[in-house]
């Protein structure tokens, strides 16, 4: 080969080694940053106290609870959707069905759509309509649910976080050997039997990733929540499915654009973003690790 | 020698062979691809919804045609005050709907004039101002247009490039424990919330470049064009790779034994016949930032202006949505606005969605299997 060549070669080959790198790099200096910035303020008492001053001072204990009881509720509609949206384009639709088809599209389009989006139709469809239709019928049109609360920002993100549930329930009910499956039908169960018994056990660990993908995705994203729910300050925890909630994402974005003196609360923001980057991080992490595992086992 | 079933005693008709029909599997099944109809319903509804609080700019338009302007008045007033009891029933900023509505009514010249400018809001749709509040409300989507276009374009310019060199490396000539290295942190980056990367562009990066560049405008669409492609890069990025790890062996094998090099081989084989797939991995990114809300209300400066200068502030579409549509008045004319921004950014992520499903799989499948 000519000398030329090679020289090309070496060229393009660390082009790409260094795009790579630069990519690491930069996921290194935000985790950094963030922990420098963030780390002085960063104790318990900042976990597991109220903002004070007018959150210039103080914990974050309500936006941390308000997202921790955000996420419950969303997984509680979302997981078991997912999974048997999984089981049925895994177990019943055949592959090449119209129908199964369209269901995966759709699956697509949902993971897709702009969070903004779900925003706006929680707003239209959950707020409005069924929460405006709710009190309307049962409360003589007295306002209680048809303004944005928790149950229906929880509900709005749980759309959100469906695909994610699916895929990873979907990618789990695949390692099942089909050899077991088949096994359990020549004993003579049933294929509810089966699903319930040998399938569903089986893609335990990848329900599992699904929710716990689904909850980092839940607990990090903020525009769905920016009008569905989401309080600039609150001074008690939310009690009731009807009550606003503070949220770690919407409370770094109030206080890093809207809050009176960003300077003096840098702090905080910094404190808080960590906060959630290690939330979501360790969230992430588990799962690459459970699904790493679980792509070895598949092999 | 006995044949073990006769001496069960159970004998195997064509009966016996049937599927017995179980009321729990029946139910089973139903329930099940109920549930997965859902996906299907939320797009529909969501189609459905978004769109229906667009109508009344639409609506109000051709009513003001048709009716003679003493009745349109009354008509007006009418239709004001049901609008009055319908916000007051449903939103929490009702009491002041009323305040402002009830004044309205008191002063029977003003209407014409608020009347005149929800006609005008129609048209201004095209214009090239953004200013839904103020005495002359106007909301033309050009400047948002332009903002929208000028950040993802930015974004894709610095997130495509360096996303594919970086799937090819992982791909072609990574090391396999350098490769087990390299998936997982970009995994990890696309788990990083969006609104912590708008928080370390407003905080770090804002100032950063701007030390570098000097330019004036501390937050700018180059500063969000560059937190955007943070967004972006993890989804060009897993999409290539699986792309290229999907050429069949055969391509690069016979390749190496042409007495192709690996580099000449990754990049003149393996490369070209992933195309569909890079190109939908860049479409899937292109959707990613035209949607994206956080990074872009953060660290975008969102200022609605026409310009080319990357260095200007901008104000995306998505950014309008999120930045406006808490202070709104429900059922307003700003507030129908806002929810046809939503519909325009629902469309345009649907289409670039659906191209790059059909039309790449079909190249691809086509492509790989030689047809």
């Amino acid at each position: 080969m000519s000398k030329k060549n090679r020289i090309t070669g070496a060229l393009f080959v660390g082009t790409t080694a260094f795009s790579a790198f630069l990519i690491i790099a930069v996921i290194i200096i935000l985790l950094v940053v963030i922990i420098i910035g963030g780390k002085d303020t960063f104790s318990w008492e900042f976990l597991t106290s109220f903002p004070q001053d007018g959150m210039m001072k103080g914990g974050i204990f309500p936006a941390i609870y308000g997202t921790a009881l955000l996420v419950v509720i969303m997984s509680v509609a979302a997981v078991p959707f997912g999974t048997i949206t999984a089981i049925y384009l895994t177990e019943y639709a055949s592959e090449t069905s119209i129908l199964a088809q369209t269901i995966r599209f759709a699956v697509r389009t949902l993971a897709t759509v702009p969070s903004i989006i779900f925003g706006l139709f929680g707003l239209g469809f959950f707020i409005k309509f069924v929460g405006g239709g709710m009190d309307d019928v049962f409360l003589g049109g007295q306002l209680k649910w048809g303004q944005p609360n928790i149950l229906w920002a929880s509900l709005t993100m749980s759309l959100l976080t469906l695909p994610v549930v699916i895929v990873s329930v979907e990618e789990a009910i695949r390692t099942v050997p089909r050899e077991m499956r088949e096994a359990s039908l020549a004993l003579g169960a049933t294929k509810w039997e089966t699903i319930r018994r040998i399938v569903i056990p089986g893609s335990r660990s990848g329900i599992m990733t699904g929710t716990i993908l689904a909850v980092s995705r839940g607990a990090g994203e903020v525009a769905p929540i920016l009008f569905t729910g989401a309080a600039y300050y609150l001074a008690t925890l939310p009690t009731s499915l009807s009550d606003q909630f503070m949220n770690l994402g919407y409370h770094i974005y109030i206080m890093a654009t809207q809050s009176a003196n960003v300077d003096q609360t840098l702090p905080i923001q910094f404190a808080t973003t960590l906060v959630l980057l290690m939330l979501t991080f360790m969230l992430n992490l588990t799962a690459v690790i459970i699904r790493s595992r679980l792509r070895r086992k598949a092999k | 020698m006995d044949n073990p079933i006769e001496n069960t005693g159970f004998v195997f008709s064509k009966e016996s062979l049937r599927k017995k029909f179980r009321w729990s599997e029946f139910f089973s099944e139903k329930i099940i691809t109920g549930v997965a109809f859902l996906s299907i319903t939320i797009i529909v509804l969501i189609f459905f919804f978004v769109f229906r609080e667009t109508l009344p700019i639409f609506h109000q338009k051709k009513e003001t045609k048709k009716i003679e302007s003493v009745q349109k008045q009354e008509q007006y007033n009418g239709e004001e005050t049901s609008v009055a009891k319908n916000s007051a029933g449903q939103e929490q900023y009702g009491v002041i709907t009323k305040d402002t509505l009830m004044m309205e009514n008191q002063v029977p010249g003003e209407d014409t004039i608020v009347r005149g400018s929800d006609e005008a809001t129609v048209k201004s749709l095209l214009g090239k101002e953004w200013l839904p509040v103020s005495d002359r409300p106007r909301y033309g989507l050009v400047p948002l247009l332009v903002g929208t276009l000028k950040i993802t374009l930015l974004a894709i310019l610095f997130a495509a490039p360096i996303a594919i060199l970086a799937a090819l490396f992982s791909a072609a000539f990574a090391p396999h424990w350098m490769r087990e290295i390299i998936k997982p942190a970009i995994e990890l980056l696309a788990g990083f919330p969006s609104v912590v990367i708008g928080f370390f562009a407003l905080m770090v990066m804002a100032s950063f470049f701007q030390n570098i560049f000097g330019y004036d405008t501390r937050l700018n669409a180059f500063v969000g064009g560059v937190a955007m492609a943070l967004a972006a890069i993890p989804i060009i990025y897993t999409i290539t790779e699986d792309a290229l790890t999907a050429v069949p062996r055969s391509y690069t094998e016979a390749s190496l034994a042409l007495g192709a090099s690996r580099w000449q081989t990754a990049l003149f084989v393996t490369l070209p016949a992933a195309t569909p797939g890079i190109f939908a991995a860049i479409l899937l990114g292109i959707g990613r930032v035209f949607g994206e809300t956080m990074i872009a209300l953060m660290a975008t400066g969102n200022a609605a202006m026409i310009s080319v200068n990357p260095f200007e502030s901008v104000r995306t579409l998505a950014a309008t949505i999120g930045a406006e549509m808490a202070e709104v008045v429900f059922g307003d004319t700003h507030y129908s606005v806002l929810f046809l921004i939503g519909s325009l950014l629902f469309i345009f992520t649907f289409c670039l969605n659906a191209l790059a499903e059909f039309y790449v799989k079909g190249r691809l499948v086509k492509r790989f299997q030689g047809k």
